[in-house]
């Protein structure tokens, strides 16, 4: 759409005389055009930006006049200086993490046959109020990996890596087996290929006995291999530490280690349900065998996104997850406006795909980059909505931004409206270079 | 053409990575909602203790009960009504006071009209931060407050700045020849604006309209600020989630309910939103 110059639309020439009769009509139509909208901007933004500006050399019940003072309380008090600091971080952080995430989603989705599909996804959580995705999202960060899903998901990571052991309060029952849960248990004698090496606990409340295990298996000797189990070495009514009887279940999923004589792992190996392990194809020597204190790991209980020192990336992830699509889209539509002749020469020069996003495509998306990038930071200082519901009530205070500080402390109980004007002030001063921008980028365009 | 097929196929094959990335980003966008919507389907006995991934392992668990619970609350149902009054409401005031305006920009020429319409352009950008106080005590002063009325009136007004600019832009791209010609039939004004302006213009009101209404449906401060009994559905479950952990069948449901209607109407009117956006931040 262009925007013509509508001062081409004046009757051209109209002479100003008392004469012309239509010249008050045109006046009144005119008028009555604009009012609605002028008198509501004034009435609801001009008169209250005014009114709180001034509002804000006043106390808190607004009777006296205190000058700065609450310019001054909000530098100097702590959770207000921690909503600042924490909206410098939201400036840092977001916006160019924003417009990188969209600007990578923009250049991929020109390369797949869905790309409107992949898009629709994305841009999706735009239309979900913030409110609404920080409930969303507050419901993934959960602590409990059971129910937290993205602490689920880093819990399954973990175990795919290796398994996470729950015998905290073990002991070795076999005499020869030394150690301890935190540093894990050696097997004091020598074991040469052939050997076999039995590795009893004791101390395991049958709750901790990890599922899927059955009755222990004595190890069988084998060529070439060292055998052996690792077993709860206890049943009702005593039994003999360090033989595998009747009853006594074996250890599955713990985690084995071998050793050669100079001390390095040789051999690592988890053990079955019933206990038993091998390592096979060994060469003559000597070795020693252990249980890894991987195995007595803690259970993963879940990263704490919403405790206080995690809050702050755990809201911006979120917030994060809502914009990229809106930074995708403009972008992708400044992209769709290079010429592709552009590219092509660029390629046929033999620049390298990496090479034309660098010294091409970017430079030629400047100007988009940029309306994204002021964009965001307007956005950005106004973060409100969401931090209130990703944040639990406890952690508010860690994840203070200004909009919210302005909110609380006008109106939840606090009721400093002097402090809030000042607060809704400071917010208005750091979002006026973006006005200035737009004012120029209006007169730029009309020009 | 078979070498071009092969040379097809190779070149699938070669994006396979490439494809699979993009699967899992869509996925990564997309689970967070989904594990809202399952959510709500789990029953409230379940929900403290187990992820919503459980009804993969068990379906049977899936239950409606939450959202019948739901329905059975009053606060929430009105909550509901509320929020729809309030953002059609708004919208439709808006939409007529921004084309009026927007057409006087256009238009009607008038002393001081970009000096004017710089002010207006301006105004975008100011957090409505600046207004909770004075209008907050304005509205008590004048009964405005806690009313549906005194939160469509705000919602207006800041949607204002956006709408006349947007529409204002668009009317100006209008054929000067169609208005002209109209003017010299003897046209009013009003007629032009009615016959000519609406429907000429129906895209960038389109655009205008969804914006508008997803941002006030999806509004939580302005109603936090000025109303107390009268609550739109965000603020029902603000209130609800100061006891987190203990309501979450309720908080689910309701949220999902909350954000299936712009989804909805997001997906029907992507295009025009899209537009709006693009004019609202390239153009």
């Amino acid at each position: 759409m262009t925007v013509t110059d509508a001062s081409v639309a004046a009757p051209a020439g109209v002479p100003d005389s008392q004469q012309d009769p239509g010249r008050w009509r045109r006046r009144a139509t005119t008028i009555a055009f604009l009012a609605p909208a002028l008198v509501m901007l004034c009435v609801w933004i001009v008169y209250p930006t005014i009114r709180t500006i001034i509002r804000s050399f006043f106390g808190r019940d607004g009777s006296d006049f205190v000058w700065f003072d609450n310019y001054q309380t909000l530098f100097t008090t702590d959770t207000l200086t921690k909503a600042i600091e924490n909206n410098a971080i939201w400036v840092a952080v977001v916006p160019a993490t924003v417009a990188a995430i969209g600007l990578i989603f923009a250049v991929l989705t020109e390369r797949v046959s869905w790309k409107v599909g992949f898009r629709t996804v994305v841009f999706m959580p735009m239309a979900i109020s913030m409110f609404a995705a920080g409930v969303i999202w507050h419901v993934m960060d959960e602590k409990d990996p059971q129910r937290g899903a993205v602490n689920a998901a880093i819990g399954a990571v973990k175990d795919a890596f290796g398994s996470s052991g729950v015998l905290l309060d073990a002991q070795a029952a076999t005499p020869t087996l030394t150690g301890s849960p935190q540093q894990g248990f050696v097997l004091r004698t020598p074991l040469r290929p052939g050997q076999t090496a039995l590795m009893g606990l004791t101390a395991i409340p049958p709750a901790d006995v990890p599922e899927g295990a059955k009755q222990a298996a004595a190890p069988k000797p084998q060529d070439g291999a060292i055998t052996g189990t690792v077993w709860r070495d206890f049943k009702p009514g005593g039994g003999k530490p360090g033989v595998v009887e009747p009853e006594e279940l074996g250890i599955p999923g713990a985690t084995v280690q071998l050793r050669d004589s100079g001390g390095s792992v040789v051999a690592t190996t988890t053990t079955g349900d019933d206990g038993t392990f091998a390592f096979t194809d060994l060469d003559q020597g000597t070795y020693r065998a252990g249980i890894s204190s991987k195995t007595f790991d803690e259970p993963f209980s879940g990263v704490a996104w919403l405790g206080p020192s995690l809050i702050t990336p755990a809201v911006m992830i979120a917030y994060i997850w809502v914009w990229a699509g809106f930074a995708m889209v403009v972008l992708a539509a400044g992209l769709s406006a290079i010429p592709r002749d552009v590219l092509e020469a660029a390629r046929t020069d033999g620049a390298t795909e990496w090479q034309v996003f660098r010294r091409v495509t970017v430079p030629l998306l400047a100007p988009v980059l940029s309306v994204v990038f002021v964009t965001m930071i307007i956005n950005v200082l106004k973060v409100f909505d969401i931090v209130l519901s990703v944040a639990p009530g406890s952690t508010q205070d860690d994840a203070n931004v200004i909009a919210l500080a302005m909110w609380r402390t006008s109106f939840s109980g606090v009721n400093d409206f002097g402090l809030g004007s000042a607060i809704a002030v400071l917010l208005f001063v750091l979002v006026i270079p973006a006005l200035a921008l737009n004012v120029r980028r209006f007169k730029r365009e009309e020009s | 053409m078979v070498e071009s097929r092969s040379a097809w196929v190779v070149r699938q094959f070669a994006r396979l990575p490439l494809q699979l990335l993009m699967v899992f980003i869509a996925a990564l966008w997309l689970v967070p909602t989904f594990g809202l919507a399952m959510t709500s389907l789990m029953p409230a006995s379940v929900i403290s203790q187990e992820g919503w991934w459980k009804l993969f392992s068990d379906p049977s668990l899936a239950t409606l009960d939450n959202y019948k619970a739901m329905f059975d609350n009053s606060d929430l149902v009105d909550a509901l009504v509320t929020t729809a009054i309030i953002a059609v409401g708004n919208t439709l005031i808006l939409v007529l006071v921004a084309a009026l305006a927007g057409y006087a920009f256009a238009w009607l020429p008038f002393p001081g009209r970009d000096a004017l319409f710089i002010v207006v352009i301006g105004l975008l950008v100011v957090p409505l931060q600046v207004a909770l106080i004075p209008i907050f005590s304005l509205y008590n002063s004048t009964g405005l407050f806690d009313t549906v009325l005194g939160l469509i009136l705000f919602h207006v007004a800041f949607g204002l700045p956006f709408g006349i600019f947007l529409l204002r832009n668009f009317f100006a791209g209008i054929p000067k020849d169609i208005l002209e010609s109209a003017r010299i039939d003897g046209a009013s004004e009003a007629w032009i604006f009615i016959r000519l302006i609406l429907p000429l213009g129906l895209p960038a009101i389109a655009s205008l309209a969804i914006f508008q209404f997803l941002w006030t449906w999806n509004d939580l401060l302005v109603a936090l600020t000025f109303g107390r009994d009268v609550q739109p559905l965000t603020v029902a479950i603000f209130s609800q989630l100061r006891q987190f952990g203990t309501n979450i069948e309720l908080i689910a449901p309701a949220s999902f309910l909350s954000l299936a209607i712009p989804l909805a109407v997001f997906l029907a009117f992507q295009r025009y939103f899209v537009q709006g956006l693009l004019a609202g931040s390239v153009k």
